[in-house]
């Protein structure tokens, strides 16, 4: 499986990614640069994405504490996620993610 | 800051569970710790930033929040008395003439001790800045995260940023000294307590301020003085006259002043061996997240076993002259009248 990851400087990244992981440690461990502070306790905002639009009806849907963290999070849009709330699936393969800005 | 310099046997920059299981460490060597933290608590990022959140990995105890675990560490440590300087930031740590290690904070207390603890995380907390471009031009004048003074924010132009009890504390107690005020908020639901949640919206019924459901997207002025925000929401951007924006998006942890203290640093961590684990400088330690060693997992437990390996160093520097003798709590009379147990 992999996942599309664009950072902020608009350089793309295709990641391999893992059935089960959160995407945030998929992120991280691929050493792109995502704060992701708390670790994955949705309590920090710091792992912040945008989900592609063509993808955003395919993931999980935001979580109540998932949309009150992102009041911690700058210029949240629809598609803004916390990407330690979204776990990889067979479903998501081939996911796009661009990072907010931080 | 007036007087002469705190002298005790270890300083302890950081009052997070690994620093607060140091002085537990210390403390039955009879070591006496003075710690400094730049939050108003204890519990580091276990009362920042998850204090309601399950904690599952702490050996025998199946299940704790990171609220109680400092709970239990506080009194655990009671006994020995440490001296807690909250809300301050270390600031520089130098040697002093007669080979002390001398650390200062931003508020000026001085602490000298032989040892020094670093065990500060992933630094200090600092408050969130929004990625506004131009944003620092303003800082202090017409851009603040914090309230130190409410006098200084009377007959101004307020905009108040944020959902949680900081902004929604701020814009009910600042609302009657502003010659306006505005709440930006991202939607029309706020983290704080319901109850000033409620006063806060009496107050826009009243006609008395504003609330703006939208983001600050940029700000503008002259010359360093803040003159508007602009705010962006689905149907574009639009401008508020202001001149002093309060923003409160929590806190983020930044390692700030440490990397100043002439210790080797490995990717913002600081090295130290597995022995000891001292930095590259005799005397000054270094434990938990804020440490780096091969094979190093960044985990509570992982701390307090560097806690205990760090005391059995200090004690060494503090008093090279004494016979260290390594005893169990169970079972030793002495370290059990320490705890006050026996």
């Amino acid at each position: 499986m992999k996942i599309h990851v664009t950072d902020r400087d608009g350089g793309e990244h295709e990641l391999e990614a893992t059935n089960g992981w959160r995407v945030m440690e998929i992120i991280r461990d691929a050493g792109l640069p995502i704060t992701a502070e708390c670790g994955g306790a949705c309590a920090c905002a710091t792992c912040h994405v945008y989900v592609d639009p063509s993808w955003v009806e395919r993931v999980e849907p935001r979580g109540e504490e998932e949309n009150d963290m992102l009041d911690l999070a700058f210029e949240v849009q629809e598609n803004s996620r916390l990407s330690c709330q979204i776990t990889m699936t067979p479903e998501i393969d081939g996911l796009k993610v661009t990072l907010a800005p931080e | 800051m007036t007087g002469q310099p705190i002298r005790t046997d270890v300083t302890i920059v950081g009052a997070g569970p690994c620093g607060l299981f140091a002085v537990f460490e210390l403390g039955l060597l009879d070591l006496k710790c003075h710690l400094v933290d730049i939050l108003d608590r204890p519990g580091g990022q276990c009362a920042e930033l998850y204090p309601e959140k399950p904690i599952y990995d702490i050996p025998a105890v199946p299940v704790c929040t990171g609220q109680e675990l400092t709970d239990r560490l506080m009194e655990q440590i009671r006994p020995f008395g440490p001296v807690f300087h909250f809300g301050q930031m270390a600031e520089k740590l130098e040697r002093t003439a007669d080979g002390w290690w001398r650390l200062t904070t931003d508020l000026g207390t001085e602490i000298e001790s032989k040892v020094v603890v670093i065990a500060a995380g992933g630094g200090s907390f600092v408050p969130k800045k929004p990625p506004i471009k131009g944003i620092d031009a303003y800082e202090g004048t017409g851009v603040f995260y914090a309230v130190r003074r409410m006098e200084q924010f009377r007959g101004r132009h307020l905009v108040i940023a944020g959902g949680g009890d900081s902004a929604l504390d701020w814009t009910v107690n600042l609302q009657p000294l502003a010659a306006s005020l505005t709440l930006v908020h991202r939607r029309d639901e706020f983290r704080a307590a319901p109850d000033t949640v409620n006063k806060m919206r009496a107050l826009v019924e009243a006609g008395a301020m504003t609330l703006d459901i939208a983001q600050i997207s940029g700000v503008d002025g002259t010359d360093g003085r803040l003159e508007a925000v602009i705010l962006k929401d689905k149907d574009g951007e639009r401008r508020v006259e202001c001149d002093a924006l309060l923003a409160f998006y929590g806190l983020t942890m930044k390692l700030g002043p440490v990397a100043e203290f002439g210790l080797n640093l490995h990717e913002n961590l600081i090295p130290v061996d597995t022995e000891r684990f001292q930095t590259s400088t005799p005397g000054i330690f270094a434990i938990g997240d804020i440490n780096w060693y091969p094979g190093k997992l960044k985990l509570i437990l992982s701390g307090f076993h560097e806690a205990a390996l760090m005391a059995q160093a200090a004690i060494r520097i503090v008093h090279p002259e004494r016979k260290v003798r390594f005893q169990y709590t169970t079972s030793s009379s002495e370290l059990q009248q320490k705890l006050g147990v026996a």
